[in-house]
């Protein structure tokens, strides 16, 4: 089934007001769809964790975001992307409690829970990319 | 309508529109013994004039079925079906007011091609291809309705089934009753959580007496819920917890230890009184 | 750049959180907080998350290491107000706030901050019922 994606939007993740701007805008695309507050701040939420990540471990990039629609679901979608090191081992940095830098850890996996797809494609020394979709139920 | 020659049923449309209808209707309110308890005959008639003359419109535009000029017809029989669907037709009386099209039209067709057999042919599969559609756009309106009552039913249900309840000063309970599925139960713990919000209740007694299984995921949501409740500063103390459930909890391998379990309400109720400051006390029994 | 603002209540520190943190605002207020305490006086910390749509793992991080830096400090440390919607993600993320207490509003919040005074005046025992 196609998916079409439409309203889309691209920040830039420079600096760490940029994960604040990327949070607002997330909520903004969640309330017009009609999310319910959890959902809403469950897609914020985990917005919030790549954004961070996006920024630490990436050295910055940038973030796309995007209404999905998927008859009959709608969703919101995002697509994080940097230039940064690479996640040589994606299954590890999934696992909860596992960091290279001093977080708890919990970015990758909690941001993982909180979508309904997510997907990571990351090539060493090229950079990394996460896609995650939450659908409005 | 592609063959070589045009259709005659543009034609036919415009100059016999009024003549159409008023077999069109005789047709629906005998075939169908309308349902006069469920539509008034005026509304009938208004449904099937504004009906023909967009179908009218349609044909003369010579455009595909699926195409914007089509876009008033399918939205007419889309709200007819809808709206018949709420007023308890069922899909063949819906589709009925589509398909019972066909004799009138017929007649006109088989009339204007007098005796030449191959092209009344063509134009009858024409429109029969056509009606058809326009019956499964009908079908698809009706059956989608009857989903969206039944959601909203569901909906009407699940929120009727959970209520959260004031036992004391501070203390709610929610007695759950039935199979808790997945979803359910997702409802019911955001519902309580914004009631503590509401009531600013310290304790919250969630009671699964009336909740026959919880499997591996209901259980989950509880522990989380409990959880929650928790970060926002209320306790939880789960009741009516029978031995069977008991053992799925504990084969989950959550964190129990900081949630209170009691095998019955009225110990929970003990139990949160308790940890407010108050005590029941019987006075004398002798009166 | 912009501080959240640290009130003084008798011996409580109170702080309200109105604004979408970024980090290191969440750094500064940590590290506020923390000097405020160790400055002298207090021994109490309310924080009221009440108008906080989110809380992910950096400023859910932040709170558990107030309350933590804070008892070493002889200060007991409340967050307050958590929404229903914040507080269901931040267990879906896999944070529980251990070591944090919490409350429902700003009222119960100080309750619990005084009655935890008293019983630290009464005995030398620690901290009472810890999440």
């Amino acid at each position: 089934m196609a998916a079409q994606a439409h309203n889309a939007e691209r920040l830039p993740i420079r600096a760490q007001e940029d994960v604040v701007l990327i949070r607002q805008t997330v909520r903004d695309f969640a309330k017009q769809l009609g999310m319910s507050l959890v959902d809403q701040t469950k897609i914020v939420t985990a917005a919030s964790e790549i954004a961070r990540n996006t920024l630490i471990y990436g050295g910055g990039g940038w973030v796309r975001i995007e209404v999905l629609e998927s008859n009959p679901r709608r969703g919101v979608r995002l697509i994080f992307e940097d230039q940064g090191p690479g996640i040589p081992d994606i299954e590890r940095a999934l696992q909860d409690g596992f960091t290279t830098g001093n977080g708890l850890g919990l970015g990758l996996g909690g941001a993982r829970r909180l979508s309904n797809e997510f997907e990571i494609v990351s090539r060493p020394g090229e950079g990394t990319r996460i896609t995650l979709i939450r659908w409005k139920l | 309508m592609n063959s070589t020659e045009a259709s005659k049923l543009p034609e036919i449309l415009r100059q016999y529109e009024a003549e159409i209808l008023s077999e069109w209707l005789q047709h629906q309110l005998s075939s169908m013994k309308l349902r006069s308890s469920l539509i008034r005959e005026a509304d009938l008639r208004e449904q099937s004039r504004k009906f023909l003359a967009h179908f009218g419109h349609a044909i003369r535009s010579g455009d595909d079925i699926g195409s914007s000029s089509w876009a008033e017809v399918r939205e007419l029989l889309a709200d007819l079906s809808r709206t018949r669907a709420r007023q308890g037709f069922t899909p063949s009386e819906t589709a009925a007011f589509i398909f019972s099209l066909k004799k009138p039209l017929f007649t006109r067709l088989r009339e204007a091609c007098g005796n030449d057999i191959e092209s009344l042919a063509v134009e009858i599969w024409a429109l029969t291809e056509l009606v058809d559609t326009l019956g499964l756009l009908t079908a698809e309106a009706h059956q989608r309705s009857r989903e969206d009552v039944i959601a909203r039913q569901q909906q009407e249900l699940m929120e009727l089934s959970t209520p959260v309840v004031k036992l004391w000063d501070n203390i709610l309970a929610l007695p759950l009753i039935g199979t808790l599925d997945s979803e359910r139960t997702q409802v019911v713990m955001e519902n309580l959580l914004q009631q503590i919000v509401q009531t600013g209740a310290a304790i919250a007694i969630i009671d699964i007496t009336g909740v026959p299984t919880v499997d591996t995921l209901v259980a989950q949501h509880l522990m989380k819920t409990v959880s929650a409740a928790g970060l926002m500063g209320a306790d939880c103390i789960i009741s009516g917890v029978r031995p069977q459930i008991a053992q799925t909890i504990v084969h989950l391998g959550v964190e129990l230890g900081s949630v209170a379990t009691k095998a019955t309400l009225a110990d929970a109720f003990r139990l949160a009184l308790r940890r407010l400051g108050a005590t029941i006390s019987r006075t004398d029994p002798a009166r | 750049m912009d501080r959240i603002p640290i009130l003084k209540m008798g011996p409580f520190l109170l702080v309200t959180i109105q604004v979408d943190m970024h980090d290191r605002l969440a750094m500064m207020l940590q590290e506020d907080l923390t000097g405020r305490i160790a400055a002298g006086g207090a021994t109490g910390v309310l924080i009221d998350i009440s108008s906080l749509e989110m809380v992910d793992s950096f400023i859910g991080r932040m709170l558990g290491e107030i309350a933590g830096m804070s008892r070493i400090l002889g200060a007991e440390t409340v967050v307050v107000g958590m929404q229903p919607s914040v507080a269901i993600t931040l267990v879906e993320l896999g944070l529980s706030l251990k070591g944090v207490r919490t409350a429902l509003n700003v009222e119960r919040g100080m309750e619990l901050l005084r009655a935890s005074v008293d019983e630290s005046e009464a005995t030398y025992g620690g901290p009472g019922s810890q999440r």
